[in-house]
């Protein structure tokens, strides 16, 4: 069996590096090379054993499978193998610290794990009669109690399965409660142009039109603009807060407020709920729906890209529209509120269904394993850290990197900064790539839209002062490089499994699935 | 706090660098009404490891496991042996603590497995392509009439009344907003699907027809006659497996003509985990894929020439479109997806054939048992492995009691379709290779003492 990369390695690759010797199987030391399943493994292997059992009349039919599928099967040395080379090939949390802004990479405790595999939680079926299941409800019950509690709203919806899932179920609650009041006209929301990009997406799903909300100056939703765009065509407005320019918007009291005056609702987004948790609760701020990430805020593992977790807090405003299942405790007794219960006990209004079955349960019980390890007062104490860690950040990068906020106060958990002041032709790419060299992963690129070159920084409470001042000290020296015109910083990383990656290929040639023929060997 | 390193020390020489008195000084913009002056109200206070497992374990302790008991649940959630492995690697920090491959130089590990995953479901549900997961089989079905309409530009799908009564509900809530018109109806307790009905009814209107297969009762049916009706009057066939072993045994949707099939990957990998997370499955044609809702990942090479996996085709996705996206799915299912692309490795071709094999085989011996016990009957007669009983009784209550009985006996229809009363002695059985004789024997034991 050869794990060489077949297809990509090439001897005179290792020119570049001066002299160093070429190894003949492209791996070097611990950095291995990993080729395909397709290219190692074989349709007669198989790493299980399956229980005999006599054969018996087919019920399939003429539907029974002629042609062979196509999949290659490794035994489990070798799988075990094939996917501890791969996972080496990334960087992690447990790797080092993940300053990815606006998606709060935080360490993900390890009793989380060990909880969510308990066989009372993990082997449970969602149809299984609900008075076997009862301490699933409870799960479910208990955060969130624990949700509407830290929010301060009346309600939660747990079943959306992520974020954007989330801003989707509050946008479809407000929808439905327009309808239900006869304001179905209302078709515009108004959405800063700062916004995560699921935003207007979500919007214009539910079939709104989207128009932008202008920022001040210094960051903020501009007061004035909105409440003169407000009217008779405005179901309301999406607004993350604190923002993704990483500050608290102030007069937030005061928008929802105009905007309700204005007879629309209030979305916020969420997902910066880490900045303020346990120290205001967005019910107190006059929001109508907000998700909430509990794989950013609350800890549950990104997974390379999810499963996450959106349950959304509504106001009383709101809450009549909320999706179905929930759970409701009736006495001792715990019960799921399905379509059938629910139109018997006078949820009527609910806008439907969302998913299958009933959300996220392997991050509810992740979730809550973390919120009974914080408390109430440990949760606290994660936002005053995550903003403490954010604003030493910001403070001491400021001389070396513009800070186009820098000068409206304290930021909350993540610190701003643009490209301005780099040497011509070097980009927010080129300090980002560079940050890979020196063992990080880069923070989050070009993105709010509304600063030139965004870098996004969130560095979390998980993060000492020692790991925060390595990491300065580390963006510090590539920023410099960046401002001197360092040219080799246009070539980085040069230590990472792979230099830069040709995006314009993949996207002008798309080869989704793998082939008999490597794209490398093919494109000479 | 075990999981705070910032020592009181710490934060004071912190708050001194970036010119604050103490932490509320960072607060500031917070206004005064809205700012707390302690820890919430009415919640209790930070708890150590030991404690908060024991108030888990004391909550997991109330529920029924599926291991322990005979266990015939199925409908769109299936219990399949997962092999240990599966579980250790998908807990590797590198995999469990990544995020989403943005930054490709240095998440290769996770881009390689997306592409063996993307392959791997191609060539299991049939179709030229996959994408890299969904949130679940359901929201992948909602999201494939989305996309039939973008590509139809006709507004009115027909769902198969074999399909999840869920993912109809999923579907019925989404067109409430988008104003697709869906047709649905619930299923007969027959052992015939609705294919002939459904050809009948595509018309110049109709942008989809959604099919599951094996359907809700765990009947299958062939969809070659679906697939050429839907051509002819060019809507696009939708096919939903909601048990992906099932493609071991059977033909895959997509060799019979699908042109999107989307699945609920929750069998291979995840486990039950109480209906979530899970991962949705969503491959189609070659010609469809940019109105594909989800990332994608694709080979390409890197500046030294060496083979490299990145996300591409972006410019269908939220954050690159905004407003004009093809869905707003962030977000995915990367974890699992990894889960199943590792069992279905474990398994290959040899495997997984073998797997369904057993299934198949225990399901046909079980199901023929089951039609013994007296009063009951076998309403399906093609089935792989889930298949429908009619009870002489109103099959909930029966669910019930054998629960009571520590058996969990299968989903009662009168469950899934509380209307629909012509259905309420229906009982669906699955029954996978975690099924033992003995299990089946004290089903049908129970099953004719509750009768009786």
């Amino acid at each position: 069996m050869n794990a060489i990369n077949q297809s990509g390695w090439k001897p005179q690759m290792n020119a570049r590096e001066g002299g160093a010797p070429m190894t003949s199987t492209g791996n070097k030391a611990l950095m291995l090379e990993e080729a395909l399943i397709f290219e190692i493994g074989s349709d007669e292997t198989c790493g299980v054993d399956l229980p005999e059992v006599d054969a018996a009349a087919s019920r399939l039919g003429d539907l029974a499978r002629e042609r062979p599928i196509g999949l290659p099967g490794l035994s489990e040395p070798e799988a075990v193998r094939h996917y501890t080379r791969l996972s080496r090939q990334n960087y992690a949390i447990d790797l080092g610290l993940f300053p990815l802004g606006s998606c709060t990479m935080k360490h993900n405790p390890r009793l989380n794990e060990k909880m969510a595999r308990l066989p009372g939680f993990a082997d449970v079926h969602p149809l299984a009669p609900v008075d076997s299941i009862q301490g699933a409800l409870e799960v479910i019950h208990q955060l969130a109690h624990w949700l509407v509690t830290l929010t301060g709203m009346h309600s939660v919806a747990m079943s959306p399965k992520a974020g954007a899932h989330g801003e989707l179920c509050g946008i479809l609650a407000i929808k439905a409660a327009l309808e239900a009041c006869g304001e179905s006209g209302r078709k515009v929301i108004l959405v800063p142009e700062s916004a995560h990009g699921t935003n207007p997406a979500t919007a214009a799903f539910a079939g709104f039109t989207v128009e932008d909300i202008p920022a001040t100056p210094e960051g903020r939703v501009d007061l004035a603009a909105l409440t003169a765009r407000l009217g008779p065509d405005v179901a309301g407005v999406m607004i993350t807060n604190p923002n993704t320019c990483g500050l608290f918007e102030r007069d937030m009291k005061a928008i929802s407020d105009a905007v309700h005056e204005a007879g629309g609702f209030v979305y916020c987004d969420g997902a910066n709920f880490n900045a303020i948790v346990g120290r205001v609760r967005p019910g107190d701020l006059g929001i109508d729906a907000m998700h909430i990430n509990l794989h950013k805020t609350f800890s549950t593992p990104h997974g390379g890209g999810g499963p996450g977790s959106g349950p959304v807090v509504f106001s009383e405003a709101l809450a009549p529209y909320a999706p179905l299942p929930f759970v409701e405790k009736h006495g001792d007794h715990f019960v799921l509120v399905e379509e059938e219960t629910a139109r018997q006990e006078q949820h009527g209004s609910s806008f439907g269904r969302m998913v299958a079955f009933h959300g996220q349960m392997g991050m509810f019980t992740r979730a809550l394993t973390y919120i009974l390890s914080h408390g109430a007062d440990g949760l606290r104490q994660v936002a005053e850290d995550a903003v403490l860690n954010a604003n030493y950040v910001l403070r001491r990068l400021e001389d070396v990197l513009d800070a186009p906020f820098g000068g409206s106060g304290p930021c909350m958990h993540e610190a701003l900064f643009s490209d301005e002041g780099l040497a011509e032709g070097f980009t927010t790419l080129d300090v980002a790539k560079g940050l890979i060299d020196e063992g990080y992963h880069p923070m989050t690129m070009y993105f709010p839209l509304v600063v030139h070159g965004a870098m996004l920084v969130e560095p979390t409470e998980t993060e000492s002062k020692a790991a925060l001042d390595q990491f300065i000290d580390a963006l510090r020296s590539v920023a410099e490089r960046a401002k001197a015109g360092d040219a080799s910083l246009k070539s980085a990383p040069h230590f990472a499994p792979r230099a830069r990656l040709d995006e314009t290929l993949a996207a002008r040639k798309p080869v989704l699935v793998w082939k008999e023929q490597p794209l490398a060997e093919a494109a000479e | 706090m075990r999981y705070l390193p910032l020592t009181q020390h710490d934060r004071e020489a912190m708050l001194s660098v970036v010119g604050a008195g103490s932490i509320d000084d960072l607060f500031v913009d917070v206004p005064e009404a809205a700012q707390l002056d302690g820890p919430v109200h009415g919640l209790p206070d930070h708890a150590s490891e030991l404690a908060v497992e024991r108030h888990m374990t004391a909550l997991a302790r109330k529920n029924t496991v599926a291991g322990e008991v005979p266990f015939f649940l199925g409908c769109g959630a299936y219990k399949h042996h997962v092999p240990a492995s599966v579980d250790h690697l998908i807990q590797r920090g590198e995999f469990l603590t990544a995020y989403t491959p943005y930054q490709p130089e240095i998440a290769q590990g996770t881009l390689q497995m997306l592409f063996e995953f993307q392959t791997q479901v191609a060539r299991l549900l049939g179709t030229d392509v996959a994408n890299a997961s969904m949130y679940d089989g359901s929201t992948a079905c909602w999201e494939a009439i989305g996309m039939a309409r973008r590509i139809t530009k006709r507004g009115k799908a027909i769902l198969s009344s074999g399909l999840h009564p869920h993912y109809v509900s999923v579907a019925k809530t989404m067109a409430k907003f988008t104003g697709d018109v869906l047709e649905s109806a619930a299923p007969t307790l027959s052992a015939e699907t609705d294919v002939a009905d459904l050809i009948a009814r595509i018309d110049a209107d109709t942008s989809c027809v959604v099919v599951q297969y094996p359907d809700i009762l765990g009947r299958i049916a062939d969809l070659s006659e679906l697939a050429t009706a839907c051509q002819a009057k060019k809507a696009l066939l939708i096919a939903v497996v909601t048990e992906p072993v099932a493609l071991g045994a059977i033909k895959s949707p997509g060799e019979m003509g699908a042109d999107i099939v989307v699945g609920e990957g929750q069998s291979l990998g995840v486990g039950l985990q109480f209906g979530g997370p899970y991962v949705g499955l969503f491959g189609c044609k070659d010609k469809y894929v940019r109105q594909m809702p989800g990332r994608l990942c694709g080979e390409t090479v890197d500046a030294d020439g060496r083979r490299g996996f990145v996300l591409t085709l972006s410019t269908r996705e939220q954050h690159i479109r905004r407003e004009k996206a093809t869905s707003n799915i962030c977000t995915n299912s990367g974890l699992c997806a990894l889960a199943f692309s590792i069992h279905m490795t474990l398994l290959g071709e040899k495997g997984l054939r073998g797997l369904a094999m057993v299934n198949h085989t225990k399901a046909v011996a079980a199901a023929e048992r089951l039609a013994q016990v007296p009063g009951v009957e076998l309403v399906t007669d093609r089935f792989f492995n889930e298949f429908t009983l009619k009870l002489p009784t109103e099959a909930r209550p029966v669910v019930r009691t054998l629960a009571e009985r520590g058996v969990l006996a299968g989903v009662s229809l009168g469950r899934l379709y509380p209307d629909a009363d012509e259905l309420k002695n229906g009982l669906v059985v699955a029954v996978t290779e975690v099924v033992t004789d003995e299990d089946v024997e004290a089903l049908a034991t129970a099953l004719q003492e509750v009768l009786a």
